[in-house]
């Protein structure tokens, strides 16, 4: 369990982390998701006490982080896989933090096994490719066996294989009852593997919730109909009762409506179709809805510009 | 958090990379050649000496010259000891696992300083004897007064010139920042401040002129140091102490 309190960080002006208080549970990963700046490296780096808190509090298991007796064995975390000494062999690199927490050198081959990097053990970290060192993190994650575990943008640069090989990780050990918290700017992959969402855009906290809540709530299905005749259409629409949406393109966007209801309705009325297709709104959608309201200045923003394309970058964009 | 755990797994790191092995053996390989060879030209050089040149000549001293070279190679140890953390961004990983700060540091000084007093210690001896050899007539026996004390307080220099380093590291971070700013300190700036008159008074409190000190075993003639050998070796140590408290400071109160 992490409970963080009210945890702020100011960097000069810039703040970072704004009064940021959750609990990441047991038994399920709980997804940490916000655009690029957003905050989330910033909030792992507290919770394992490498950044000071400018206010609040971030506990583990109810104890401080530098509390902690050997506290791989609490927590493993993967922040920046690249942070090794590229000159050190991957053993002698996980054998140094088994050291320094007391952990038995049988498990640093076994983590090693677990990661599939045995076969390049000797091998010196720098010659190895990304996939490799995402591997080589995750490897000092576990060499622990800690009940927390902690991934920063995981499956960042990974191929499709070690995307699936970290989704199966994550929910296996989650599954075995650990507290799993992995933050990532891609809602679709969250939806993957997340049981739980933590959000947060600009450093505040936008949402709390089980991702079945998040899915329900978000996950607006419709029909999308295009014809060359809309007047037509919408009257013939309107009298079955049905409300449409016009959307900027000549298309019309039916909500919760059937599309054989639909079809059946235009064959009967004879008005041509062009389109005629069942929809669902991606919760990518919905998170850069939901992310763009934190955006403070939407400059200039025109009537008909999507809010979440002008967000996108706002977080980072002239801080230089 | 046991120190004693922390202390095996600097062990491990320290021992496992590269530039650990070629640093040190750089610093061995210049002291000892340099000795060597400056020793063999004071021999063919000691007939054309002055009598007042002849009674400052310390055969001890002389076979430590290559120490003004092989200390860069000690400084390049230090410095990347404590840097590598930061410029490969392992202080993370590093300060993840053992969050005392004060534990972490000491720990990694700790193994670094004493391999680096072994080495010193080895590479002092090695150049004396083999320096004396080159002398001749004109070299000191370890028994002479004054001479093992030389000797020992050479690798005691050479660690001590590590340790500072070490410090410096661990305030400035980046490997190059350290790197440019001792290197040339310790090979032009301190030797011009030591040796031009106007400022030899306050250049011989900094810690490589006084430090040294500690390798002499005769006195010049027309010398007016204010300390002695040990004096010396406790100005520079309190420099390195100075060096020490900076790193811990910077290491406990700012970000990782
Ligand atoms: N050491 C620092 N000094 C100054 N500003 C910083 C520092 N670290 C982070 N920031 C700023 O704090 C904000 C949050 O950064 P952070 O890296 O935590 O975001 P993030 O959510 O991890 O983003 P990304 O998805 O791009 O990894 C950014 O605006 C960043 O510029
Ligand atoms: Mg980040």
């Amino acid at each position: 369990m992490i409970e963080l309190e009210g945890l702020t960080k100011r960097y000069g002006e810039k703040v970072a982390v704004n009064n940021l208080s959750f609990a990441v549970r047991p038994g399920m990963v709980t997804g940490f998701l916000g655009p690029n700046g957003a905050g989330k490296s910033t909030t792992m780096r507290m919770i394992l006490g490498l950044d000071r808190p400018t206010a609040g509090d971030v506990r583990i298991d109810g104890t401080h982080y530098d509390r902690l007796k050997d506290p791989l064995t609490y927590i493993g975390a993967l922040l920046d896989a690249k942070a090794v000494h590229g000159g050190r062999s991957a053993f002698n690199h996980l054998l140094c933090l088994a050291q320094s927490n007391g952990i038995p050198r049988a498990r640093v081959h076994e983590v090693l096994d677990t990661v599939g990097l045995t076969p390049v053990a000797r091998k010196k970290a720098k010659g190895f490719s990304l996939g490799m060192g995402q591997r080589l993190g995750i490897a000092g994650a576990l060499l622990g066996d800690p009940r927390i575990l902690m991934f920063d943008e995981p499956v960042n640069g990974l191929d499709p294989e070690g995307i699936h090989w970290i989704r199966t990780l994550m929910k296996s050990l989650a599954a075995q009852g650990r507290t799993v918290f992995v933050s990532s700017h891609l809602m679709s992959e969250m939806a993957l593997t997340a049981d739980h969402l933590v959000v947060i855009g600009q450093g505040r906290l936008l949402a709390d919730t089980s991702m079945a809540d998040f899915i329900q709530r978000n996950s607006r299905t419709y029909v999308r109909v295009r014809t060359p005749q809309p007047e037509q259409l919408s009257d013939v629409l309107a009298a079955a009762g049905i409300t449409v949406l016009r959307t900027g393109d000549g298309a019309f966007e039916v909500d919760g409506g059937k599309a054989e209801h639909i079809g059946e309705l235009a064959a009967r009325h004879q008005v041509v179709l062009h389109e005629l297709s069942p929809q669902q709104a991606s919760l990518e959608e919905a998170f850069m809805r939901l992310t763009a309201e934190s955006v403070e200045y939407h400059a200039h923003s025109g009537a008909g510009d999507v809010p979440a394309a002008r967000a996108w970058g706002e977080g980072w964009k002239g801080e230089g | 958090m046991a120190a004693a755990q922390v202390v095996r797994s600097e062990w491990t790191k320290i021992r496992s990379v590269a530039s650990t092995v070629w640093t040190l053996s750089l610093a061995v390989v210049v002291t000892v050649a340099l000795g060597i060879l400056i020793s063999l030209l004071s021999r063919h050089e000691f007939d054309n000496l002055s009598r007042t040149e002849r009674l400052s000549f310390d055969p001890t001293f002389v076979s430590f010259a290559g120490m003004s070279l092989g200390q860069l190679a000690m400084i390049v140890f230090g410095v990347l000891v404590v840097s590598n953390e930061y410029s490969t961004g392992m202080i993370r990983t590093s300060l993840a696992a053992v969050p005392q700060r004060g534990t972490f540091l000491f720990s990694k000084l700790a193994v670094a300083t004493a391999l680096a007093f072994g080495v010193g210690l080895a590479t002092s001896f090695v150049t004396f004897f083999l320096g004396q050899a080159m002398l001749g007539e004109h070299r000191a026996a370890i028994g002479d007064p004054g001479v093992l004390r030389a000797v020992i307080g050479g690798g005691l220099y050479m660690t001590l010139i590590a340790v500072f380093s070490m410090g410096i590291a661990a305030i400035l971070r980046g490997p190059l920042l350290s790197l440019g700013i001792l290197m040339p300190f310790f090979f032009l700036i301190s030797n011009i401040l030591g040796n031009v008159g106007a400022t030899e008074k306050v250049g011989r409190y900094l810690p490589d002129q006084a430090g040294s000190s500690i390798m002499r075993v005769v006195t010049p003639v027309d010398d007016d140091t204010p300390y002695g050998p040990w004096g010396g070796l406790g100005i520079m140590a309190l420099w390195v102490l100075a060096a020490l408290l900076g790193g811990f400071l910077s290491l406990k109160k700012r970000d990782a």
